[in-house]
């Protein structure tokens, strides 16, 4: 084999392939734009353009006419352009004490719902990590099942079990244990027992996925080095688990922050979250910026100290 | 050997030397499945003693006894004198360094290694000093306030081994200490374990499925196969008197040859082989009876291979063709083809240039073996 003859073939072959290289490199180049362009375009749809209509009607005045509010944009006659953009919503709710306590109320319950779920989810999360291959299906396919049902469903059969003539007080009075039924339904506690019952399964399912990961032989490490169970499981499984611990509460807090078929449904009008003041301000008195400006100013309560939370962490992942 | 070195007597040698480390008829089983059949084994302190076997064979099971992360089905382990039965991991004095290294990946090399110290409530000044010392001895020193996920495997390691010796374990266990390293790195790191060992004086406990780990590395190994011990020795003894098939299959490679006792003396036996027309004599006694069907091993590189016939035909004597060469640089494999088509393996080390006038044998050259009468093993089963 000379060098001229090798380099002759060599030449040939490259030129060929540095073409199929490219054209493949072109191909995989688009097709990360088009993997991300799927997603990004329906957030931009679906949630990033409602959102600015209801950030516009925020902004507007209500009025009876057909869409119930003002136009951001008007052309006055004589061609003028007008832009109206009121601020009295926000300031209205900031003023009026029942919607800083309806807030602060909402966020109450549905941070200790969070930690309920919490210290409910966390043991069981473990538990189905720890259980055999077979178990391990059953565990997971029952903490999924209740989403086979309508949630609104099982929001009513908590009614009939916590009502006062419902299940749960009946069998208490048949079985002599009280003589006067219970009052549950209608009250803060019903309401965590909906949020609770209803949200655990997003506690549990991020935090399985997190300690699916972890190696059992790190808990055995940690027990070889001279630490006992309770040890173990402070200095090594917890620290290990707070990323599930923190998507588990957001995928709890968020929603339940928001909630408004439970606190309709079983805190009556005893409980006052902002999911059932936004519904009345836009069904009952029909004021479409008001209800506008209560859902934005949810939003900002709870989006802004998630993206404070994230900034932190990614700089201290760059660390 | 290192053992040579390090002490003057072997304490599995002395008449009454109290072990380290007792097991006595320890069973493991799961479910149906024997992992461990009612072993028995004493390991003496300062060892490097290796349990040694495929995959499944019950090694890890009786390491993971032995730190207390299974529970014996029947039989007792005792170490320095204290049975471990009801012992939890956590309070036994052995410390474990396992395959995975299992590093605490939220925690710093330093934070790794202290760990140890800080669950027994040692004295911060005392931890940050022996930490130091620990990460000195192990050439990390610079690393410790890294995280495990920002060193690499052969420093993952190290810190693995710093972490499990911190406590000054009477035992350590390894449970295939060089399994994840490449080879260049695994022989570098085989002597390293060897120093600190000689240096620190602990007890080791290997796990390896590597034969030529094993060797290195111990004192004494335990080939293990299906959950018991088929031969316990010191690398010499198994390499060069493996007792049975598997143990001369398993370390090394051997040629086995199936034969009839045709002279059985007190200081000679006199093998006929089947189907080849040649007769084994070897010069040591060894308990068979006359006409027994035997196995015999003669490892390759016990064996002569030659061009010119032997001066006068006698035992230990084969004819050939080599059927096939491995070149491996230092050394050369035929395969030798017998008349009735068995292969015998030969090695040959390459002393001089390949294809010189001395070592110039080829496919299909008729080449004569022979061996001495020292070089034969007659096996047991």
């Amino acid at each position: 084999m000379g060098p001229l003859q090798r380099g002759g073939v060599t030449k040939m072959n490259t030129r060929v392939f540095s073409y199929i290289n490219a054209w493949i490199t072109k191909l995989q180049s688009r097709w990360q734009t088009i993997v991300i362009a799927i997603p990004f375009y329906w957030l931009l749809l679906f949630f990033l353009a409602p959102f600015a209509i209801v950030l516009k009607i925020s902004l507007a005045e209500s009025i009876i006419a057909i869409p119930p509010f003002t136009p951001l944009i008007n052309f006055a006659e004589g061609g003028v352009l007008t832009i109206r953009i009121l601020f009295d919503n926000f300031i209205f709710l900031m003023e009026d004490d029942f919607y800083v306590k309806t807030y602060l109320n909402s966020i109450k319950i549905s941070g200790i719902s969070t930690l309920l779920c919490l210290l409910l989810g966390y043991p069981m999360a473990y538990g189905i990590v720890r259980a055999s291959p077979a178990t391990k299906n059953i565990l997971l396919m029952m903490v999924i099942l209740p989403f086979w049902t309508s949630f609104l469903l099982r929001v009513y059969a908590w009614m009939g079990l916590l009502a006062d003539r419902g299940t749960i007080n009946n069998l208490l009075i048949w079985l002599g244990m009280i003589d006067e039924p219970i009052r549950m339904l209608y009250s803060e506690f019903a309401v965590y027992i909906g949020i609770v019952y209803s949200y655990v399964p997003f506690m549990i399912l991020p935090l399985y996925a997190n300690m699916e990961k972890l190696d059992t032989a790190l808990h055995e490490a940690a027990a070889d080095l001279g630490a006992n169970p309770i040890t173990t499981f402070l200095t090594v499984t917890l620290p290990l688990t707070i990323p599930g611990i923190i998507a588990g509460s957001l995928l709890v807090f968020i929603p339940a922050a928001g909630e408004f078929v439970i606190p309709d449904l079983l805190g009556g009008g005893n409980v006052l979250m902002i999911g059932r003041v936004l519904y009345n301000e836009f069904n009952s008195n029909h004021d479409w910026p008001v209800a506008s400006a209560v859902a934005i100013v949810l939003l900002l309560v709870l989006v802004l100290p998630m993206m404070v939370y994230q900034y932190y962490q990614s700089r201290k992942t760059e660390d | 050997m290192s053992q040579d070195i390090k002490n003057d007597e072997n304490l599995w040698e002395v008449p009454n030397a109290v072990p380290l480390i007792k097991v006595q008829g320890v069973t493991k089983r799961f479910g149906s499945f024997t992992a461990v059949d009612n072993v028995d084994l004493n390991i003496y302190k300062g060892e490097l003693f290796s349990l040694l076997g495929g995959s499944g064979c019950g090694k890890t099971t009786l390491l993971r006894m032995l730190a207390g992360f299974e529970t014996p089905t029947s039989g007792t382990i005792t170490i320095d004198g204290v049975d471990m039965t009801d012992v939890p991991p956590y309070e036994r004095p052995i410390n474990m360094m396992f395959q995975s290294y299992a590093l605490f990946p939220h925690m710093t090399v330093e934070s790794n290694v202290a760990y140890g110290l800080k669950r027994d409530g040692v004295e911060k000044s005392e931890i940050a000093r022996r930490v130091d010392e620990m990460l000195a001895m192990v050439e990390l020193s610079s690393f410790m306030k890294r995280k495990p996920h920002q060193l690499s495997g052969g420093q993952r390691q190290r810190v693995a081994l710093a972490r499990a010796l911190i406590k000054r374990p009477k035992v350590l266990l390894l449970d295939e200490p060089l399994g994840a390293l490449d080879k260049r790195l695994r022989t570098q790191t085989q002597f390293e374990l060897m120093n600190i060992q000689d240096k620190l004086g602990v007890t080791f406990v290997v796990v390896t499925h590597d034969q030529e780990e094993a060797m290195t590395l111990s004192t004494r190994i335990a080939v293990m196969d299906e959950g018991s011990f088929v031969q316990i020795g010191t690398p010499t003894e198994i390499y060069e008197f493996p007792e049975t098939r598997y143990v001369a299959k398993f370390i090394g490679s051997a040629n086995m040859f199936n034969g009839r006792v045709t002279q059985d003396g007190a200081d000679h036996i006199e093998i006929s082989v089947n189907d080849l027309d040649t007769k084994f004599y070897i010069d040591h006694g060894a308990s068979v009876r006359l006409n027994a069907e035997i196995w015999i091993a003669v490892r390759p590189e016990k064996i002569i291979i030659s061009k010119t016939p032997p001066e006068k035909p006698g035992p230990n004597q084969l004819k050939g063709t080599i059927h096939d060469i491995g070149y491996l640089g230092n050394m050369s494999t035929y395969r030798v083809e017998m008349s009735n088509g068995m292969i015998v393996d030969v090695t040959a080390p390459n002393q001089t240039r390949y294809r010189s006038a001395k070592h110039d044998l080829d496919w299909d050259d008729q080449v004569y073996l022979s061996w001495a009468p020292s070089s034969a093993v007659v096996l047991q089963k």
